[in-house]
């Protein structure tokens, strides 16, 4: 090629400005990592840096010395993602099977009552009376797994378009002609031709739930049933929030003393996002197969 | 003219063919009697969480009082919306949700696109993978995190945008969250920081699924990489950027509470360029327990957004019928 130079060139713009973005991405996790380990002497003379001139644990030993309300609001997130996940998924596939038949009765009406979810909405206010006058979910684990959360009407359809590429009408007519039921069907065919899309969608659904702090802002008042996005949110305005759980005045008194007010708040952060940055590698593949795939069919 | 000629015998047959009719409609109700009850808990589900809210806006129309509940509440015509739009309020929210949004709309197609089409000349593909995974892990966190990462940038006292400022320019501390003035460009730095890699990968599927056989016959033809870009890749995406982009701008009424909440971390100071109509009716409903004013607003965004919809999706038909959402 006579223009190899050139294109060499060319290339190693490309890499430089490739590796800003990633840097610009990546940044700021690495901050609030280094600030979670500096010494609070480092940061009174440097700031928060990304080279702390003294590094100490300190902010951790604080935070795990007493682990229970951290572990707590891990549980709730835990709790209601796990059961949120698969029910939304059990819910959505199947709304999302019976719309992709073509000879199901209602089915032009059935599909307009799931789309016009999407171009009117009633706004928040009687969204918000609906889950707290008209069925009483206020400080309930509930309040976090369904109000909004359960069911989109965007993977409702995504998925029928999914069952109705990608399942042929003739696997559904054989196995009625065989004599198997349509519940049948949908077990033992249908949900296991559907696993990709059932991923896909799961992923989704995980995340969403992973990082709902919003229901919980909304709907819970009550401490114990705060999950872990939440939690960060209050110690973020208010650092003392983590002490003010400990029993007696005298000793959370003792314990502001000691804490350590810049590191552990950015301890608490790292602590809250740990472990979805340990999981991105192993999904994030998937995670972008889903995405290119949802904007292409959906 | 016909039934007439055939009164007595469609006469006789009516009943007949009307009860044949009728049963084998319900015998076809009957075999689908399975499939109609599985859609049945997300029939529920949309009920509850959409349908049942849809016609709660008549609160909008309503003096609320708790005692009285909604159906007992006397009605208030049109005066929660003269509140709500005599206010200052009323344009202060109106002007920046729109004008956030224009400003997130282009400078996030700009980016995403100059992404998009970068990524496509990178030769090995497993360093495109590694680049779109990085840039993409924003767009999985929270905004409670994004709030953290912004205030690690942005606290007086040891953040390391003062720090820098300070150290490297001589410039005094600024107190950020006190300055409203900077908002609307620190939000808008956010929003891109978040959502460029996201978009981008939406476009690059794009450029993908673009027949190679074009650039190949170009390359024959001596084009340079930068004209294959403006002549082939370009101009083949136009209709995926229209329709995203006409999406876009049918949310405009919409915005992010996440962002204008969190990041901001709900400073009264900030609210003259960070209040938008998510976070105004969030403040009117649980702060003021104003619910007349925040379901009129959550109203006046509802109807704007219904109608933007409906004729942004005309235009997108016209263009692309494909691309159409209905």
């Amino acid at each position: 090629m006579p223009h190899t130079s050139k294109f060499k060139f060319g290339q190693l713009g490309i890499h430089a400005f490739f590796w800003l973005f990633v840097i610009g991405s990546l940044l700021p996790f690495a901050l609030i990592v280094m600030v979670s380990i500096s010494g609070e002497s480092s940061i009174e003379q440097h700031g928060y840096s990304l080279f702390p001139s003294e590094i100490r644990f300190t902010a951790y030993t604080f935070l795990f010395h007493d682990f229970s309300e951290i572990a707590r609001a891990y549980g709730v997130t835990i709790i209601c993602t796990v059961i949120g996940t698969l029910v939304s998924l059990l819910v959505t596939t199947l709304l999302a099977y019976p719309l992709s038949r073509t000879e199901l009765p209602f089915r032009r009406s059935l599909s307009f009552y799931v789309f016009f979810t999407m171009l009117f909405s009633g706004g928040m206010v009687p969204w918000y009376m609906t889950f707290t006058n008209l069925l009483p979910m206020k400080n309930t684990l509930l309040a976090m797994i369904i109000p909004g959360m359960l069911l989109s009407a965007f993977n409702v359809l995504l998925m029928r378009s999914f069952f109705h590429n990608s399942i042929p009408d003739s696997v559904v007519e054989s196995a009625t002609m065989d004599g198997a039921s349509e519940i049948q069907v949908f077990f033992r065919i249908i949900v296991p031709l559907s696993l990709p899309i059932m991923g896909t969608i799961g992923l989704f659904q995980t995340l969403s739930y992973w990082n709902d702090w919003y229901n919980c802002m909304l709907f819970i008042d009550d401490p114990k049933l705060y999950n872990i996005q939440y939690m960060m949110t209050k110690t973020l305005t208010n650092v003392q929030y983590l002490l003010m759980k400990s029993s007696s005045s005298a000793q959370a008194g003792d314990m502001l003393a000691k804490m350590p007010r810049e590191t552990v708040r950015m301890a608490l952060a790292v602590v809250g996002f740990a472990p979805l940055l340990i999981a991105y590698p192993f999904f994030q593949r998937f995670y972008v197969s889903g995405i290119t795939n949802g904007a292409v069919k959906g | 003219m016909r039934a007439s000629e055939t009164l007595p015998l469609a006469a006789q047959a009516q009943p007949e063919r009307a009860a044949r009719k009728q049963h084998a409609w319900l015998k076809r109700l009957n075999k689908f009697k399975w499939l109609l009850l599985m859609t049945l808990p997300g029939v529920l589900y949309l009920f509850v969480n959409n349908y049942i809210p849809m016609y709660g806006v008549i609160l909008a129309f309503k003096n609320y009082t708790y005692t009285k509940g909604i159906w007992g509440s006397d009605w208030a015509g049109w005066k929660n919306f003269e509140f709500l739009f005599i206010s200052p309020d009323a344009y202060t929210i109106t002007r920046n949700t729109v004008l956030y949004n224009l400003a997130f709309i282009v400078l996030n197609l700009v980016m995403a696109l100059l992404t998009a089409l970068l990524i496509n000349e990178i030769r090995q593909k497993k360093i495109a993978r590694f680049y779109q995974s990085a840039f993409l892990l924003p767009h999985i966190i929270s905004m409670v995190v994004v709030s953290y990462l912004v205030y690690s940038f942005l606290n007086m006292e040891s953040g390391m945008l003062n720090r820098v400022l300070s150290g490297w320019f001589g410039i005094e501390p600024i107190s950020w969250y006190s300055e409203a003035g900077y908002w609307p460009y620190i939000l808008v730095i956010v929003n891109a920081w978040k959502h460029v890699g996201y978009l981008a990968i939406i476009y690059f599927a794009a450029v993908l699924g673009i027949n190679r056989e074009f650039y190949e016959a170009a390359a024959i033809d001596g084009a340079t990489k930068w004209r294959q870009m403006t002549r082939i890749t370009i101009p083949l995406i136009t209709p995926v950027i229209i329709t995203m982009t006409l999406l876009s701008f049918s949310g405009i009424l919409r915005s992010d509470f996440g962002l204008f909440y969190q990041v901001p971390m709900n400073t009264g100071a900030l609210t003259p360029t960070t209040n938008t109509i998510d976070t105004f009716v969030y403040r009117a409903l649980l702060n003021q327990g104003d619910i007349g004013m925040s379901s009129a607003a959550g109203l006046y965004q509802s109807v704007v957004c219904l109608i933007l919809v409906v004729a942004v999706n005309a235009v997108v038909r016209r263009i692309n019928k494909q691309d159409a959402l209905f």
